[in-house]
């Protein structure tokens, strides 16, 4: 399934690439994209692990850029 | 945003005090008390400005996170504090701060920018119910819902104008800045402007399926299909920076201990490395680019799905166009009418619709459309069909044969000019005797000759046509547009196949675009290295097929598509050249103590500075 989400205070390009690569790496997503320009974040995920994963890329998120807040949309 | 700047400038100002009193000694203090002031300054303006930072590193060094750039700056600028040299401490951490401030203030901007040019988004709609109007989120109106445009107002939702008769500014969707005439019955895009006129609209579809969030969510999303280029850069820079590094350690080591030279001056060449050592210019310049690329275009009407497609179009040496509906109109019209001496050119045409009457093939159709009159059908007293040929018909009393020439062969006459112009001709004889003839054909649109000179002033190697229809006709078409291959006579299957056959002929770098109109030639649009739907105003088939859609039904367009994408690109290898040359310039100086801290500095900051402002000119296109 597909979700997106923005990232807000997203202010450092260098963290989108991080973010997105790290976010690639987590069980279960299958694609992930970080727009910095736009500030946006599409992945591809399972089915069913949803909020699994969700939990662990705002864990993600706080680490490698602490300013940032990711919101669903 | 302000605080920060007020950091900036607050710390600055002192960092410029330290300098001066240092240099002019206005009160003649004790040198040592002097130093003791200005290092009490320096550490001053450099928390003002660098505490943030190094507070950053600290947290992020507990997160694993080594080779981020709060990190790099933080020892490099510490280190500098180090070995004494204070201004240079201060120096690296200000300047830093401004490219931050800046690189933040640019990207605000350039977001903002894109979405005012986006600016199409509904805010209500102004629904109907039992004659009052009340005003709700476009999302909340359902489909066979009563909604009212006023003057100025955006068209909310898509759906079909029941009252009411306007004109309509559809520019943001299609770059076309004359207006168009909307009247009861015509289908309304959501998107456009009501400029006049007070419409009313039955909605026909859900805020999600119109037009306008299908527009705005392809145009969002652009920018996550990255380019070969962006993938490029980011793996590049996650290399770049522990390379870097990595040098820094060797230079402040080895040579020291090889050559027992001072220790100190190779640490200050190290930490150099480490001020450039953020690849921030590359990062973030390369993607700008391409957004500002993508904006550019969707303001002229041409909508690119993503980064990637724009690279790909700038490669595109060979361009395949579908005919109908892409180089032509792709609606049959009476083109022209030639009556002979003893009848004129309505009688030709009414006589021709009579004649036609009966019959339901495309061509008695567009007859009937040009004659547009009510058909007494009292006057027909027969009407026959010869399959192949044409029709005869008694009319008033008068036999009247309609066909091609071989309906005229048949009733005798034999020495009838042939047509030798694009279409169907017609031929018109009254009772045996030859009285003119209808062309029917399907237009050139007036755009499409501009748009094949334009493709090859741009480089375009090779333009190809692809069309089912028969050879003369594609053979007179391009007599008009002069493309350098025509392939007629195909079948869908066969237009897949001959595509096929120019892919593989074609060399490895360059690349090939369809151009069709989305209809039925979606597996072509598909195949294509990049597909480019014409006319995808309101064509859900198009929009969703292609790669690329033109909202209008120009295919100029494609030349000005392909001109944004070459200069989007150009920016984009110049950004990294640019700062690629700069950085390893400014590397290899430093290693030999050529380069000091302030060159490093503007290495890093003022090419971020330089790349982003440069990658703003793709937003401005000609």
């Amino acid at each position: 399934m597909k979700k997106e989400y923005r990232l807000e205070d997203l202010d450092c390009a260098n963290c989108a690439a991080k973010i997105e690569d790290a976010v690639k790496n987590i069980e279960g997503v299958k694609e992930c994209s970080v727009s910095f320009i736009t500030e946006k974040m599409i992945i591809e995920i399972e089915e069913d692990k949803e909020k699994e994963i969700e939990k662990q890329i705002k864990k993600l998120v706080k680490k490698i850029e602490p300013d940032t807040i990711l919101k669903a949309i | 945003m302000k605080k920060r700047l007020i950091k900036i400038v607050i710390s600055a100002i002192i960092f410029l005090i330290a300098i001066c009193i240092g240099k002019f000694n206005f009160i003649n203090l004790d040198e040592n008390i002097l130093s003791i002031i200005q290092i009490v300054l320096y550490v001053l303006s450099y928390l003002i400005v660098g505490f943030e930072i190094v507070k950053k590193a600290v947290i992020n060094i507990f997160h694993g996170e080594l080779f981020d750039e709060n990190f790099l700056m933080s020892i490099a600028t510490i280190g500098a504090f180090a070995i004494q040299e204070f201004p240079e401490a201060v120096a690296v951490m200000l300047f830093y701060q401004v490219g931050e401030y800046f690189q933040s203030y640019a990207v605000k901007k350039s977001r903002k920018s894109i979405a005012s040019l986006m600016d199409i988004r509904p805010d209500y709609a102004n629904l109907k119910v039992n004659g009052n109007i009340e005003k709700k989120s476009p999302e909340e109106v359902k489909i066979g819902d009563t909604i009212v445009i006023k003057p100025g107002e955006k068209v909310p939702l898509d759906g079909v104008v029941i009252d009411g008769n306007s004109m309509l500014d559809t520019s943001a969707l299609t770059g076309e800045s004359v207006p168009r005439e909307i009247k009861v019955n015509d289908k309304i895009l959501s998107g456009c402007i009501n400029v006049n006129g007070v419409l009313e609209v039955k909605v026909e579809k859900e805020f999600g399926e119109s037009t306008v969030s299908k527009i705005l969510d392809l145009v969002e999303n652009a920018t996550n299909k990255k380019a070969k280029t962006e993938n490029f850069i980011t793996k590049f820079s996650k290399y770049y920076t522990p390379i870097v590094v990595f040098l820094a350690l060797l230079i402040a080591f080895i040579p020291p201990m090889v050559t027992k030279t001072d220790m100190l001056e190779w640490v200050y060449r190290a930490l150099t490395f480490l001020v450039v050592s953020c690849p921030c210019a590359l990062v973030i310049s390369v993607p700008l680019s391409f957004f500002s690329g993508i904006g550019a275009a969707s303001k002229k009407g041409i909508l690119v799905k993503g980064s990637n497609y724009l690279e790909l179009l700038s490669k595109t040496e060979i361009a395949v166009f579908d005919k109908t509906g892409t180089l032509t109109e792709g609606v049959f019209e009476v083109q022209k009418i030639a009556n002979e001496k003893e009848i004129t050119k309505e009688e030709l045409l009414e006589l021709a619709a009579y004649c036609e009457s009966y019959s339901n093939h495309p061509i008695s159709s567009s007859i009937q459309k040009a004659y547009g009159k009510e058909i007494d059908k009292n006057r027909i007293e027969d009407s026959k069909e010869f399959s192949g040929k044409g029709i005869i018909s008694k009319i008033d009393n008068k036999e009247i044969a309609c066909g091609n020439i071989k309906l005229m062969e048949t009733i005798g006459l034999k020495n009838i000019n042939q047509v030798d112009e694009i279409g169907t001709a017609v031929y018109v004889a009254i009772g045996k005797q030859y009285a003119g003839y209808i062309l029917i054909s399907d237009k050139i649109k007036e755009d499409s000759r501009k748009a094949i000179q334009e493709l090859k002033k741009v480089g375009i190697q090779k333009t190809v046509m692809l069309t089912g229809d028969n050879k003369d006709v594609a053979e007179k078409v391009n007599q008009e547009l002069k493309l350098d291959e025509v392939y007629s006579e195909l079948l869908p299957v066969d237009k897949v196949n001959k595509l096929e056959e120019l892919l593989k002929n074609k060399n490895e770098d360059t690349k090939l675009a369809f151009i069709g109109d989305g209809i039925n030639d979606a597996p072509v649009l598909a195949r294509a290295d990049i597909g480019i739907a014409m006319g995808g105003l309101g064509s859900d088939a198009a929009i969703e097929a292609a790669d690329i859609v033109i909202m209008t039904d120009e295919p100029s367009k494609i030349a000005t598509a392909i001109k944004i994408s070459r200069k989007t690109l150009k920016i984009v290898y110049q950004n990294i050249s640019f700062a690629l040359i700069v950085k390893i310039g400014v590397l290899i100086l430093s290693a030999f103590g050529l380069a000091s801290m302030w060159a490093a500095v503007f290495a890093d900051v003022g090419v971020t500075v330089l790349a982003v402002l440069n990658s703003f000119r793709a937003l401005k296109q000609n």
